[in-house]
């Protein structure tokens, strides 16, 4: 999935050189099963959330298998829910796994993949297994921790997918088990690390005025893809004042002239 | 039907985005404002969706048990909780307002 990655990445935090040689490859598997195990277990809250969105058990699964990316199936499934076009959903989900590419590019870097391997392993790019990869001091580390990141959060995101859809249809009527409100705490434990600056803030708080405005006036699905604008609206209004600051002394020179 | 398309779609889409990042040269994706707007974006989304799925149904606004599940949840992440606490505690607080006839 998708998920909490950001909290077990103390990772790319300097480290302490290792007092006793290179970080044993023990070590590094322990670090990767932590994250894959604690992480794979959510699949749960998916399953449950993604069947009571009406979505059918074969569905749910396909999407846990075949999308693996967490953020991208909770927005997906509450789009449907929501009455959302397919496409649109889609493309929110879509937009949400576009972060994944940039993984991606730091990680070919870093493992040095065989170009035969990397259509198998593009599957397991995601927050999780970036995260482990990067907070390793050397190649073989990082492969490893790549590798087993992802192969148990893989096998345990989606048995836990399929135990949650099973389990939600003998829950009944799962919002009186509080369980739609899984999907928002997933998204708002991915977004609280992500925070950092106030520039990351200004844009959460657009995008939910946005998001939330937008809502009554718009389908369903669409207030979603309005309020991702508020990403490149403050890039450029940053952007702005830096080159009219940058203009600004431009003028200056020419006034002293 | 519709489901299937939006399934088939989304996981097309997500694989290729994931494969394009392992499989293109270094220095394409690397100018610094296509950088900054792939970290941007995720933030936007998600903080868009946590309030809708939060505050809205049936296409409009509401404010019922999930704002007070999602107040347990930022709660929990204050307290550095770790993941699975976090929603569960959303989960648990939720179900506990309807309980009570939130």
């Amino acid at each position: 999935m998708p998920a909490s990655a950001p909290r077990p990445v103390p990772a790319s935090a300097p480290r302490p050189a290792p007092a006793s040689g290179p970080k044993p490859d023990s070590a590094v598997v322990r670090d990767a099963l932590g994250v894959g195990v604690a992480v794979g277990l959510s699949g749960f809250a998916f399953g449950v959330t993604s069947a009571g969105a009406g979505l059918s058990v074969l569905q749910t699964c396909a999407l846990s298998l075949l999308v693996f990316t967490g953020a991208s199936q909770f927005a997906l499934v509450g789009a449907l829910a929501a009455g959302g076009n397919p496409l649109t959903a889609a493309a929110g989900a879509f937009f949400l796994g576009v972060r994944n590419a940039f993984y991606g590019l730091r990680l070919s870097q870093l493992l040095r993949l065989p170009g035969p391997v990397r259509p198998l392993a593009a599957q397991w790019v995601i927050d999780e297994t970036t995260a482990v990869a990067l907070a390793q001091p050397t190649r073989r580390g990082a492969r490893i921790g790549f590798t087993v990141t992802g192969l148990s959060l893989y096998v345990l995101w989606n048995l836990t997918t399929l135990a949650g859809a099973l389990g939600a249809e003998a829950l009944g009527d799962t919002a009186a088990w509080g369980l739609d409100a899984a999907g928002p705490a997933v998204f708002l434990a991915l977004l609280a690390p992500m925070l950092r600056t106030a520039t990351e803030r200004v844009v959460a708080g657009l995008a939910v005025v946005l998001g939330l405005g937008f809502l009554p006036v718009l389908p369903a699905g669409v207030p979603v893809l309005v309020a991702a604008l508020a990403a490149p609206a403050v890039l450029w209004l940053e952007g702005r004042r830096f080159a009219a600051r940058g203009t600004g002394t431009v003028r200056r020179k020419g006034a002293d002239r | 039907m519709n489901i299937w398309i939006a399934i088939g779609v989304t996981a097309v889409g997500c694989y290729l985005v994931k494969l394009l990042g392992l499989l293109v040269p270094a220095g394409v994706l690397e100018r610094p404002l296509v950088q900054r707007l792939a970290a941007l974006l995720p933030v936007a989304l998600l903080a868009a969706l946590t309030a809708q799925q939060t505050f809205s149904a049936n296409g409009a606004l509401v404010l019922d048990a999930r704002g007070a599940g999602l107040a347990a949840a930022a709660l929990a992440l204050v307290l550095r909780a770790p993941f699975l606490v976090v929603v569960a505690a959303a989960v648990a607080v939720t179900a506990g307002v309807r309980a009570i006839g939130g």
